[in-house]
């Protein structure tokens, strides 16, 4: 039976402040600091540490009854300090939640306010700040916003340089590591941002690091306006709301927008890309590596082809994996998110021209409960998507292949690979295999051989 | 090393046990200091944990989706039958009802929710911006109810209004208004409320298996494995037994106050207080010795099959040091003695929300040189772990990454445990857990033991 709905039941997306935190972790010496309620930050370290298994301190203004009265300023300022002394930051990210942004307080002029009110005291660090009120858009949003927020802040003109920069999206460290390794190849100089590929999986600690190391240098993100171009992954992602965008807005550097380079086609564009800014042919080991990619495709092509999978996540992850397994034949009979950028469809089509007679089906601001009830009528053979799919895919025993954020109930989400043709080929012995183990499992014989 | 200093401001909520020195009170029962990284949550959390294990309510979140997306089955709180707790509902409110108010989405999202799901009651929480907004919820419930039938209840959870034990409270409040609601016929004079117990991993189920083996009826637990039926008619019971000191104390003192039950604090880890929790409750019922027999009979049974096995890890595990730093200070009490039944000392103990009595008692029972801690955060514990050469951390899941890039062993004791620590068979799992972990030779490479960086 259809029942009316209003209410998100299990929802597919998180809250805006989220995805701001885990962008402000990619910044070298940066604490991310949450302008609102303990709990906020509480939950939000609670969540990223399942994924990544790594500390992660978010500091918080810790709101009181006084300042949701009287304003949140003298709580956002007192958190400064401590920060500043306990962490002794180089930079800090302050984003909003629904409680500050709903109360009106003024950020932006509270933290020139406390700038020159502690302008003697120990040395000031960079204050970025960033709108990230919860009841708008979800994580996905908080991200770009911090990440556009951390060039506004930062980036300044200066003498052209061969410098590219790269706006990589919410990928994982393994992805974030893959992009500077092929950057490096190419010889081309990087700016990457953020870069939480050592923040959020790093090594163990001698002793113990009030920040860990790694990140992007708050001093290599000034030198963004003076790059000679900017890439950026996500094609839901608008230039008014991006970091590249804005740098094209203010210093006129041209934005490169290209979907999640996720199989072969949307890696060969990232890659011809790359051939054009930086005048070098793609390098033999990245040849060797979409070769291997495409021999696979050969041995694996039957196991997948025509296979139904209902797809969810982050919009832009969801328009790149349409891309993907319609190039190795499957279909994804709903590609579905919780996000809602009204852009979904549009560009999937733009990718998957074919969409509508291949059957696939484009839902937006969707919960799992939706989700379930497509699976119900649409029946796929799988499912792909993040840990928070489990449920649906248990009750009605669906297979669930996981991806993305957040990897909640198996190891090892961050290091997962997803980008290029190295990540292409990770995520497509996972798919063949998943067919394999299904049809393992279901024959009466027992095959040792598949 | 760098050293590592204490907050200005935070001082007072330190100690460390010295002969000698005198013993100020430590300060707690504060909010946390804006800035520093607690390990705390907030009111929201607080309610929310208490209430999340009742299965046949359907608990819905009135407020932007963060609040309930990072709550949606999080715990390891089982249910023997409906299990509507483990969905979360959310109004997931957005601009507009930011600034038109959220109440028809409220209304409306109740509904349809209670017609899909057939609860046997709402909860409603209302998060941080709810009263901003100016919404009415109590009135929306009251409407509620009445249209549906089934009570409806508000709580009281905006997150920056109090502390995680203020959650605790609106939760208790939302219990008041439904227990003295049921029927008491038939319930036995020999019979107990199981408070602040959540069923993690099962771990009410075996309370409750002792206190039946002693012919104890076990009237209502609250709320592991809770169902709203039991609740109501929670006021029949003869004693509250109160476990997790934080979050039901308050609930156990209106009990006694409207209906003249009174209750007794116990703890259910290690054997030393798992058997009193059990000779304790039959002391309540001198009039009849069998009960104290048949808790004699039930400890000894479990003791004899428990403390051989324990031999093993006490033998590896003695001389080894442990950190504690988890919610509620009564759970400290019990795992520094069940530490010691293992052959291990404490060297840090702290909590999120231990009062005044509780850091008293801690002081007394704690070893000199141990470090006393409330509502600590990652750099002090980071601090005392490493300059006191802990070889062990038992915390939760903010806890966990801190104690394994410092490269020693980790005991989770949360909600999120999905193994039961409680009870005579919660400690063997407790001590297997802490041997496998402390006793991993992976720790080889950790550089604090002089591995290889």
């Amino acid at each position: 039976m259809k029942h009316a709905k209003t209410a998100t039941q299990n929802a597919c997306k998180l809250c805006n402040p989220l995805g701001a935190c885990l962008a402000f972790r990619g910044i070298e010496n940066c604490v991310p600091f949450l302008h609102g309620s303990q709990g906020c930050a509480t939950y939000i370290r609670r969540y990223l540490i399942s994924h990544y298994k790594e500390p992660i301190d978010i500091a918080s203004s810790n709101f009181h009854e006084e300042s949701a009265v009287f304003g949140g300023s003298h709580n956002l300022k007192i958190g400064l300090k401590n920060v500043s002394d306990q962490y002794k930051p180089e930079v800090i990210g302050v984003a909003t939640t629904c409680l500050s942004e709903t109360i009106g307080d003024d950020v932006p002029g509270i933290l020139r306010e406390y700038k020159k009110e502690f302008k003697n005291g120990s040395p000031m660090p960079i204050l970025i700040h960033a709108s990230t009120p919860s009841y708008q858009g979800s994580h996905i949003d908080g991200f770009h916003a911090a990440v556009r927020a951390t060039v506004k802040t930062l980036a300044e003109k200066g003498e052209p340089q061969e410098l590219i920069n790269l706006f990589p999206n919410m990928v994982s460290p393994a992805d974030l590591r893959y992009l500077k390794e092929i950057f490096s190849d190419f010889k081309a100089p990087l700016l990457l941002l953020p870069d939480y590929s050592q923040t959020m999986d790093g090594g163990p600690w001698g002793e113990y690091h009030r920040i860990p190391p790694g990140g992007t240098p708050a001093s290599a993100i000034v030198r963004a306006g003076s790059a000679k171009a900017s890439i950026e992954f996500g094609s839901t992602l608008e230039a008014a709301k991006s970091a590249a965008g804005y740098l094209d807005d203010a210093f006129g550097i041209p934005r490169h927008h290209l979907s999640l380079p996720i199989g072969i086609k949307e890696s060969d564009r990232f890659f011809s890309l790359l051939e054009t800014l930086t005048g070098h042919a793609r390098p033999e080991k990245y040849e060797d590596e979409r070769r291997r990619l495409v021999d696979a495709y050969a041995d694996g092509h039957k196991y997948v082809f025509e296979k139904k999978v209902i797809l969810y996540g982050e919009e832009d992850l969801v328009v790149a994996m349409t891309a993907f397994l319609s190039e190795i034949g499957m279909t994804p009979v709903l590609c579905a998110s919780g996000g809602k950028s009204g852009l979904l469809k549009r560009r999937i089509k733009e990718l998957v021209p074919e969409m509508d007679e291949l059957g696939i089906k484009v839902r937006e601001g969707v919960d799992f409960v939706d989700i379930e009830d497509e699976a119900k009528v649409l029946q796929p053979d799988f499912l792909i998507g993040n840990s928070k799919g489990y449920t649906m895919s248990r009750k009605n025993d669906i297979p669930l292949l996981r991806l993305g954020f957040p990897i909640h109930d198996r190891f090892g989400g961050q290091r997962m690979h997803h980008l290029g043709y190295r990540g292409t080929q990770e995520l497509f012995d996972r798919i063949v295999n998943t067919v394999i183990e299904q049809r393992q499992n279901a024959s009466s014989i027992g095959y040792t051989y598949m | 090393m760098e050293q590592i200093t204490i907050l200005e401001g935070r001082q007072k909520q330190i100690f460390e046990k010295k002969k000698g020195v005198a013993q100020p009170d430590i300060a707690c029962d504060t909010s946390s200091l804006s800035g520093s990284v607690s390990q705390r949550a907030c009111v929201f959390c607080g309610s929310r944990v208490v209430l999340y294990p009742i299965a046949d309510a359907i608990h819905v979140v009135h407020g932007p989706i963060g609040c309930a997306a990072y709550t949606w089955d999080i715990r390891g709180a089982v249910s023997s039958g409906p299990e509507l707790h483990r969905l979360s509902f959310s109004t997931d409110l957005q601009e507009m009802d930011v600034i038109y108010g959220g109440e028809k989405k409220l209304y409306h999202s109740l509904i349809e929710l209670i017609e899909q799901y057939k609860p046997k009651a709402a909860f409603i929480y209302s998060t941080c911006i709810v009263g901003l907004i100016g919404d009415d919820i109590d009135a929306v419930c009251k409407k509620v109810a009445k249209e549906s039938g089934i009570p409806v209840l508000p709580v009281h959870s905006e997150g920056f209004k109090g502390t995680k034990k203020d959650g605790y409270k609106a939760a208790c409040h939302a219990l008041m208004k439904l227990i003295g609601t049921g029927s008491t016929e038939e319930i036995s004079k020999y019979s107990i409320n199981i408070l602040g117990e959540f069923n993690l991993a099962g771990e009410a189920w075996i309370i409750r298996k002792y206190y039946e083996k002693m012919g104890i009826e076990v009237v209502a637990t609250l709320t592991g494995d809770g169902r709203i039926d039991a609740v109501r008619r929670a006021h029949g019971a003869t004693l509250n037994v109160v476990q997790c000191s934080g979050s039901m104390t308050w609930l156990a003192k209106e009990m006694e106050a409207k209906y003249g039950i009174p209750y007794i604090r116990v703890s259910y880890f290690g054997i030393e207080d798992m058997s009193k929790s059990l000779y304790d409750v039959a002391k309540y019922f001198p009039d009849r010795p069998d009960i104290m027999e048949a808790a004699k009979a039930v400890v000894s049974e479990e003791v004899k099959s428990l403390y051989p096995s324990l031999q093993k890890f006490k033998k590896a595990l003695t001389g080894k040091k442990a950190a504690i730093y988890v919610g509620g200070a009564f759970k400290t009490f019990s795992l520094i003695k069940a530490l010691r039944s293992i052959g291990m000392s404490v060297v840090l103990a702290g909590s999120q929300t231990g009062d005044k009595n509780d850091y008293a008692r801690l002081k007394e029972m704690c070893d000199e040189g141990t470090v006393i801690v409330d509502d600590s955060n990652p750099v002090e514990l980071s601090k005392f772990i490493l300059e006191k050469e802990a070889d062990l951390l038992i915390g939760g899941v903010k806890e966990r990454p801190i104690a394994f890039k410092l490269g020693i062993g980790f005991c989770d004791h949360n909600h999120e445990r999905k193994i039961p620590l409680a009870g005579f068979e919660g400690m063997y799992n407790f001590a297997l857990e802490v041997y496998q972990s402390v006793m991993s030779p992976v720790w080889q490479f950790a550089p604090r033991k002089g591995g290889i960086l």
